[in-house]
């Protein structure tokens, strides 16, 4: 069977808004709308011509079952649409992608829409597990008196709730928050809170600066809410960060030793990005312009306590198919789920052991320039919309070549419970 | 692509039991199992059911049959998917001018529903959609009613200067509180499914899937007869309903001065008399409504009604329009984009202020949640409305509405720039009150796809457009936007580009005389009274701040400059308050200061002098003669709606032109002359009074 190829031909996003006090201004398909209209709308292709609808998002909400398809009928894409939803954590938006890719390059499929769509700050509060048993008993109570007994047996901590981000934000394998595991590789590769804080910073100055400069334009469409509050870039970027300023904020995960702090890893943030993916056949019919094509993908999986290596496994693994060298990679998007992650990923790359022992390299990968790096910052500044994120760095990779002139590159995530995601990207001449 | 399953199998099959194919002229009947009589009232040659005189008169022979053999129970429902009966058929309300004729028919619609009511097995009236005045009264007349849900039931004669005439004002107040039947009967308003069970007007919602088995249950729970509220029996008392009926009148006075419209007021004056007892109040309905029927302010409302439907059928035709591009977030093209969602079109709205996009939605948002839209039809409103800063939509667009600020220049440059990126087909129309269409068209390639459209403010309320034509624009064009403008339920009138169009030009020269009796001295609070008394909605200087003193400027302004007719001088007030900033409204101050979305108002400004009233209202009538001279609308009737619809002219008066008849052309002409020889040649009669007095 020949493989057919898959291009990307256009994408959008929405600004990632910070989660503050509350629940935000839009659901996940609120904010998959929102971009997706736009983007919908430049294309010169009507919005029902699409054969799929592919969104990834993990934090579900109760509204919005199978946010895939709501999202695809509250965009006008007609009552046809199939649409479903992926989800691998913090995987979920290439995930999606990868769904799609794989449908158009084994010839089922066209023309599709992926994304991903996440709102953190909708996520729900949990009740305990002993309320919900007291809840179940009181519903089977049925004489005045038995209600009496359930009552008394009612106790006030089954109140307090469980806020459902916290307990999604950690491994239920290992019980390790994801800010702990972190920790650990910070740990194992001697990274420094200096080292994990100065990347942190750059983060932040590369992202004022890309907006700065216009550089998003296209890539964030503006939001807009029903009280009439308009949402027109990432707002977590705190351009005035410096490591005085970060050096001040304490330990968010292990108190008081840690090196993990709120400054130097991602942010808790709503976001949703869509990537139209479409076969040779579909940009002749339509009349689109690809942007960029396809090349390859991969997952890993490795020990949950140590999940932000996930990237390096994957990467490495698809690069030796393709017989690459760590040059021939001109950018990647490597997904900044905490900086000292980061940093552990480009240490192991260095480690001779790591990468003779894990990767099966015979000598180290070597270091990858920081110039090649998460050029225009990542979800240290941008924030981390877990189902999105996977989605945004696949599209953010396309346009940051394509301003740089640049011709391939990688997008890849570690994903909470010990995976790696990777996408290989070339730039269509 | 297959076709949607829905367009199959979606169609509603109305539940029409045993009953055959009209058996009775406009009527079925049919007997199920179980001896459950079903009649079925299906008009002929009709889309909608009305209780015309034939359809009464067959329901006559329904009754015979049964009355010689009593069935089970008796359900009554329509044939017509479209809804119950919509009412009386106004168009025999046009015919009689004798009022022992129409007592005479009144008396036997009267008659035939008492027989309907006296049937001893239960009777059950299935509604489906609308069951509006004579059809509500139907409905009343049955013991039961079941509700097929979305149906609504409400008594809309007051709005023709008119109260129930078939029962109803009797039988409603005697089922449900008297006070919430009554409030109904003076307002209007319908009550939708769900109202309609609280207030008790029907015991049973159901969907049309479970029509038979509602109707079985109901048989067979009460196979007794009617039942009835008791919420009336506290209104037994005279006493008890005087003191209601003061509230009543005071609040209905606000609205409906009993001058000007007289039925409401006389529907409270039988109900306070004749409340406890329905032989009395049949009887007084029945006198009052004949009585009512005959007068001008009915004719003329009723006149207003077929005004209304004639506007609807040249709206008509299907519209080719399902995405439209709106130029511009400002008050109007902010409206007219939520108005174009609402009804269901994808719309794109650009603006280069983004914050002005963001208000736009709010704006929807209410819009759509004040018409009753439930949470998932607002959902869907605001996901068609994409604010759209870069002007994505535009390729899409088949129109494009450009609704930006009143300056050539800046609307030439738009034009130009929305033609380059448009699709081939799109039609381009500027939404502008007060420049003319011949200076804009240079901007554009294809003029014949240009015209305007002139939406008034607030577009959600006002529901007139005038779709303005130049010599360039194509039929088609014209024909399309026509189409639009019915398709997103609006009412089209065709002008040609004049000074002002049509609207602003006869109501403008009124905005100036009153401005003028303002610099002369007199209270605001008395002219806008003068107004009003006359039987104007709103006062012109409260209509002055409302829609803005600079907008009102500019289009006066237009008009000195490119009239041939003489128009008053701008007076200096005006002026001032504008350069001030004091736009009216919008600022908190113009003319009056405003809190709240309402003018303070002190007083009543004391006592009229002579001809205040024929200053502020022959301009009007002089310059809508002067529009039919030009030609600027088609004819009398339609220039006569579009003042009524747009602008409030006194409804119950018909409209300017028809009331410059009723009034006699002579005596206008005179008195415009004597207004001339005092005041100046703005009042000179136009040459057109000639020909119209022919």
């Amino acid at each position: 069977m020949t493989e057919r190829p898959v291009y990307i031909v256009d994408g959008s996003r929405t600004p990632f808004i910070k989660a503050r006090s509350g629940p935000g201004p839009f659901t996940p398909v609120d904010l998959a709308v929102q971009c997706g209209r736009p983007l919908l709308a430049r294309q010169p292709v009507k919005p029902d011509a699409y054969d799929q609808v592919i969104l990834g998002c993990v934090n579900v909400i109760a509204d919005e079952m199978n946010p895939a398809r709501v999202a695809a009928l509250r965009l006008g894409m007609g009552e046809q649409m199939v649409a479903f939803t992926v989800q691998i954590n913090c995987g979920s938006g290439m995930q999606s992608i990868d769904t799609a890719y794989r449908y158009i390059r084994e010839g089922s499929a066209d023309l599709i829409l992926a994304g991903g769509a996440e709102a953190l700050s909708h996520s729900p509060l949990v009740l305990r597990q002993g309320a919900v048993e007291w809840y179940a008993e009181l519903a089977k109570a049925k004489s005045p008196f038995s209600i009496a007994g359930q009552m008394s047996r009612l106790r006030a901590d089954y109140f307090k709730p469980v806020i459902g981000l916290e307990r999604g934000l950690t491994d239920p394998i290992t019980e390790l928050n994801m800010g702990q595991t972190a920790e650990i590789l910070a740990h194992r590769f001697n990274i420094t809170r200096e080292d994990a804080d100065a990347y942190a910073v750059a983060s932040h100055h590369r992202l004022a600066h890309a907006q700065e400069e216009g550089w998003l334009d296209g890539e964030v469409e503006s939001a807009f809410d029903r009280e009439g509050n308009v949402y027109e870039a990432d707002d977590g970027v705190r351009p005035k960060n410096d490591m005085a300023s970060l050096a001040k904020l304490k330990p968010a995960f292990e108190k008081p030793y840690g090196k993990v702090t709120p400054g130097n890893s991602s942010q808790i943030t709503d976001g949703a990005s869509w990537v139209i993916l479409a076969s040779e056949e579909a940009v002749q019919r339509h009349g689109l312009t690809p942007k960029a094509v396809i090349r390859d993908s991969e997952w890993s999986a490795l020990d949950p306590s140590v999940m932000g290596l996930g990237p390096v496994l994957c990467s490495t693994r698809m690069m030796a198919r393709h017989g690459l060298q760590r040059e021939d990679i001109d950018l990647w998007e490597l997904n900044e789920a905490f900086a000292a992650q980061v940093l552990a990923c480009l240490s192991a790359w260095e480690d001779e052991e790591f990468c003779r022992e894990i990767l099966g390299l015979e000598k180290p990968f070597g270091r990858i320039d920081h110039e090649r790096l998460n050029v225009d910052g990542g979800a240290i500044s941008l924030g981390h919309p877990v189902g999105t994120s996977g989605n945004r760095i696949v599209l953010h990779l396309v346009n940051a070549m394509a301003r740089l002139g640049r011709n391939r590159g990688i997008a890849t995530e570690c994903i909470g419970g010990g995976l790696g995601g990777a996408m290989l990207v070339e730039m269509v001449q | 692509m297959n076709k949607p399953v829905l367009d199959i199998i979606g169609k509603t099959k109305l539940e029409l039991g045993p009953a055959e194919k009209q058996n009775f002229g406009n009527w079925w009947l049919g007997r199920d199992d179980d001896n459950v009589a079903w009649a079925i009232v299906d008009k002929k040659n009709a889309r909608a059911n009305t209780l015309s005189q034939d359809v009464l008169a067959d329901l006559e022979k329904v009754l015979d049959a049964l009355e010689t053999s009593l069935p089970k129970a008796l359900m009554i429902r329509s044939a017509k998917s479209g809804g119950f009966i919509a009412g009386a058929d106004i168009g025999e309300f046009r015919q009689v001018t004798d009022p022992a004729q129409v007592e005479e028919r009144l008396r036997k619609g009267h008659a035939i529903l008492d027989r309907l009511e006296a049937l001893s097995c239960p009777t059950i009236a299935v509604v489906h959609g609308y069951a509006l005045g004579g059809g509500f009264e139907l409905a009343l007349a049955c013991d039961h009613r079941v509700a097929v849900t979305g149906a609504s039931f409400g008594f809309p004669e007051v709005r023709l200067g008119l109260h129930p005439g078939l029962g109803g004002t009797f039988r409603l107040t005697e089922l449900i509180d008297p006070i919430e039947a009554m409030t109904m009967m003076l307002t209007g308003k319908t009550a939708h499914t769900q109202k309609a069970k609280s207030l008790g007007i029907v015991e049973v919602i159901t969907e049309e899937r479970h029509v038979r088995a509602a109707i079985a249950a109901l048989v067979k729970k009460r196979p007794g007869g009617r039942s009835r509220g008791l919420k009336a029996m506290a209104f037994n008392l005279e006493t008890a309903r005087q003191l209601a009926a003061r509230q009543m009148s005071a609040k209905v006075e606000e609205k409906a001065p009993r001058e000007h419209y007289p039925a409401p007021h006389e529907l409270i004056d039988i109900w306070v008399e004749h409340g406890h007892n329905r032989k009395k109040m049949q009887e007084a309905e029945i006198n009052s409504f004949a009585r009512l029927l005959l007068s001008d302010t009915a004719q003329n409302l009723i006149r207003v009604f077929f005004l209304r439907e004639k506007l609807k059928a040249n709206s008509g035709g299907k519209s080719s329009v399902a995405h439209v591009h709106v130029v511009g977030a400002g008050t109007m093209g902010a409206e007219i984009a939520a108005v174009c969602a609402m009804k269901g079109l994808t719309v794109s709205l650009s603006d280069p202020d983004h914050q002005a996009l963001g208000r736009a939605v709010k704006k929807a948002g209410k819009i759509a949640s004040d018409a009753h839209l439930s949470g998932i039809q607002v959902r869907d409103v605001l996901d068609r409305l994409m604010p759209d800063p870069k002007q994505y939509g535009l390729a899409r667009a088949d129109l494009v509405i450009e609704a930006a600020p009143e300056k050539v220049e800046l609307k030439k440059e738009l034009l130009a720039s929305i033609e380059a990126r448009a699709p081939g087909h799109a039609i381009i129309a500027t939404n502008t009150s007060s420049l003319e269409l011949p200076e804009l068209v240079s901007a554009l390639r294809a003029p014949e796809r240009f015209a305007g459209l002139h939406f008034f403010n607030p577009v959600s309320k006002l529901e007139l457009v005038e779709v303005v034509s130049h010599p360039g624009s194509s039929a088609k064009t014209l024909a399309d936007l026509n189409a639009f403008v019915g398709a997103i339920d609006h009412l089209a009138v065709p002008v040609k580009s004049y000074p002002g169009f049509l609207v602003n030009r006869i109501l403008t020269p009124y905005l100036l005389e009153a401005a003028i009796l303002l610099e002369e001295g007199h209270e605001p609070e008395l002219i806008d009274r003068v107004a009003q008394e006359f039987g104007m909605a709103m006062g012109p200087l409260e209509v002055a701040d409302r829609v803005g003193l600079d907008i009102c400027l500019h289009v006066a302004k237009s008009l000195r400059d490119n009239l041939d007719t003489p128009v008053a001088d701008i007076p200096a007030k005006l002026k001032e308050k504008v350069d001030a900033g004091h736009l009216g409204e919008k600022t908190g101050r113009g003319i009056y200061k405003w809190k709240d979305g309402k003018p303070e108002k002190s007083g009543v400004g004391g006592e009229a002098p002579e001809y205040m009233e024929d200053r502020l209202i022959l301009p009007m009538l002089n310059a809508a003669v002067e529009c039919l001279r030009e030609k600027v609308v088609s004819d009398s009737d339609t220039l006569d709606a579009a003042m009524i619809f747009a602008s409030g002219f006194a409804p119950f008066l018909g409209g300017p032109i028809h009331y410059a008849k009723t009034r006699g052309t002579d005596y206008v002409i005179e008195t415009l002359t004597t207004l001339e020889d005092v005041y100046g040649p703005r009042f000179k009669p136009d040459e057109g009074w000639k020909e119209l007095g022919k």
